[in-house]
């Protein structure tokens, strides 16, 4: 396979937007192709992840769409719906076609507009993923699906709310660093879990979760510029190269697993990133997981190879981490603050990690990094991509 | 008719004793104090100034809600509203939101409304949960009235608390049907949705003794989204 580099990364705010679907990608898209700065190079593909367009927003064919937006043609066009990891899917078909010599320059852009419809169309679309006969039809929802697992988690390793509450104060606290979060407020252990108050500041969502465990819910884009070898050496400037991409799957309903609190899917797809890349968990400088709950942080935190199984609340409560720790998750501000448009998730979550790479990050920057890891969490655990990413000198 | 006075005296509502809303100080989420306090009829000018951009923002029916708040603030200051009160949330002196509401008699409240200009720290939640406090507790109350404009208030306080239909009763926001929070209800709901503490300490009151606003533009910012940017 040929190697294949990011030359530009950029995304919208995320939030609310009163943007349509296809203003939201192309700003996005143009932010990324300037960050770029391609010059006359042409766009061979485009690629565009998407999860609720054709339901809550009764748009389809959107990667059509985004090449006539940006007049791109006659770029190629794809679309990927794979859940909430569709983002880092569609990085997966745009690396695949550049490393098959396909393509040279391939633009992967991740885009929802979930806010225009009212909460409760949004948590049913997002629960359209669970398995149809044997959670959804029960009414099982994401909310659900994540505290029934944190409850399983927490009497398994002794994980306490404690530590779910640590997780959303250092994300919150990183995302009001990052002017492209969603909530850009920090919050405290007083206030969200230990004082009386914390009862109504921090209510219960789905038992043991509280609503400073979720994610908000969020609009917004974000996009990739990926090239060729030949490529990024005419374009010059900082290389950041593809390491290793690793994708598995698990069973669709949560209760047919073996241990429904291992993340199978993402121990495998962590270990086929991190053997593509011929690099190991303890290489890694910089961290984005798929915190939609807080407590996917900790536990994807182990099965992608950082801490041992049931020790990643342990590193978390030493502090290792945290931005200025030995290894930073969520720089970001994760999904957990920073946002969770579903999917643009994936690709945001490599926008953050190419920014670092390349020291362009501000307040938030991660010093020295020279690798970095993302896990995009796909349904809830059934389809999981990993992705290593690497700095050349 | 005799004379300027006296038609004064005719034009206004009659005027029932009301208790003083005693203030309180919340912790939020952030870790910042916010105090709840009542405001007097000089005081008024202050909150239109804050109320006015929002005059504009569509989003969550905040135009429908600021232009009503708008009126009964007035109304309030000139004494054209029966036994109307007005709450304020302050953090650090500056205003976070409101909540107004006035006693139809001895018996029943009616909510008008609740308006929240720092969101995402559940402000609403608090000062919406005070103006019950102020009913049932202090004023004695059985029951209030209450509507919501938008969806979100339709959460917050229809399914919360959870409220019970009156939808014989006509609402005066608009002749809707109205819900209503009875004693019992709000005492059950009281241990998830009330808080803060009392009393307050000097130095804490004192920083909540006169309302600062936030610039017009961070207002708007915090109401309706930040605004979209690039890279």
């Amino acid at each position: 396979m040929k190697p294949v580099y990011i030359a530009g990364a950029g995304m919208t705010q995320f939030g609310r937007s009163e943007w349509t679907l296809m203003q939201l990608a192309s700003v996005a898209s143009l932010a990324a192709l300037h960050h770029a700065n391609l010059g006359e190079t042409p766009v061979d593909g485009v690629v565009v992840a998407n999860m609720g367009a054709a339901r809550v927003n009764r748009q389809t064919a959107l990667g059509s769409a985004l090449v006539d937006q940006l007049a791109l043609y006659p770029a190629t066009a794809e679309s990927v719906e794979n859940g909430p990891a569709s983002g880092a899917s569609a990085f997966k078909v745009g690396v695949q076609a550049i490393a098959s010599g396909m393509a040279d320059v391939v633009l992967v852009t991740g885009v929802e507009r979930m806010r225009v419809v009212n909460g409760l169309e949004g948590t049913d679309f997002v629960a359209s993923l669970s398995h149809p006969e044997a959670e959804y039809i029960y009414g099982v929802t994401l909310p659900a699906l994540a505290g029934m697992f944190a409850r399983l988690v927490m009497d398994k390793f002794g994980v306490e709310r404690k530590h779910l509450a640590m997780v959303a104060i250092k994300n919150h606290e990183n995302a009001a660093k990052n002017p492209y979060a969603h909530i850009r407020q920090t919050v405290t252990m007083e206030g969200i879990l230990t004082l009386p108050e914390a009862a109504v500041n921090n209510p219960l969502i789905a038992d043991p979760l509280h609503m400073f465990d979720c994610c908000p819910v969020s609009d917004g884009a974000a996009s990739l510029v990926l090239v060729s070898e030949d490529v990024a050496a005419k374009l010059g400037g900082p290389r950041v190269r593809v390491a290793g991409i690793g994708q598995a799957t698990d069973t669709h309903a949560v209760h047919e697993r073996e241990d429904p609190t291992d993340l199978k899917s993402v121990r495998l797809a962590a270990g086929t990133a991190f053997d593509r890349a011929g690099l190991k968990p303890q290489d890694v400088d910089v961290v984005e997981l798929h915190d939609a709950f807080t407590i996917l942080e900790i536990a994807e935190s182990e099965a992608s190879g950082f801490f041992p199984r049931g020790e990643g609340h342990k590193a978390l409560e030493r502090g290792e981490t945290r931005l200025d720790g030995v290894l930073p998750i969520n720089p970001s501000g994760g999904l957990k603050a920073k946002g969770h448009p579903v999917g643009a998730t994936g690709v945001a979550q490599l926008v953050e990690l190419v920014w670092q790479l390349r020291g362009e990050c501000d307040a938030r920057q991660v010093k020295d990094a020279k690798v970095a890891y993302a896990c995009n969490f796909g349904g809830f655990g059934n389809n999981v991509v990993a992705s290593v990413l690497q700095r050349e000198a | 008719m005799g004379n300027i006075s006296d038609l004064e005296a005719l034009l206004r509502p009659p005027a029932m004793d009301m208790p003083v809303y005693p203030p309180k100080a919340i912790t939020l989420a952030s870790g910042e104090t916010m105090v709840v306090r009542q405001v007097a009829r000089e005081e008024v000018p202050t909150l239109l100034e804050a109320i006015y951009p929002l005059l504009w923002v569509e989003r969550d029916f905040y135009d429908i809600v600021a232009a009503r708040l708008f009126g009964e603030l007035l109304a309030y200051k000139r004494y054209r509203v029966k036994d109307e009160y007005v709450l304020v949330g302050l953090i650090d002196g500056v205003l976070a939101g409101m909540v107004n509401g006035r006693l139809v008699d001895e018996e029943t409240g009616m909510s008008y409304h609740t308006l929240t200009i720092r969101r995402g720290l559940r402000v609403g939640s608090h000062l919406f949960a005070a103006k019950m406090e102020y009913h049932i507790e202090h004023c004695q109350q059985e029951e209030v009235l209450i509507v919501a404009e938008s969806p979100i208030g339709f959460r917050r306080w229809m399914i919360e608390y959870p409220l019970e239909k009156r939808f014989e009763v006509q609402h005066e926001m608009g002749g809707v049907p109205s819900w209503v929070l009875p004693k019992d209800v709000y005492y059950a709901a009281k241990p998830r949705l009330v808080s803060g503490h009392r009393p307050i300490s000097d130095e804490l009151m004192q920083s909540a003794a006169s309302i600062a606003l936030p610039e017009e533009e961070t207002v708007v910012r915090q109401v309706a989204g930040e605004r979209e940017e690039q890279r």
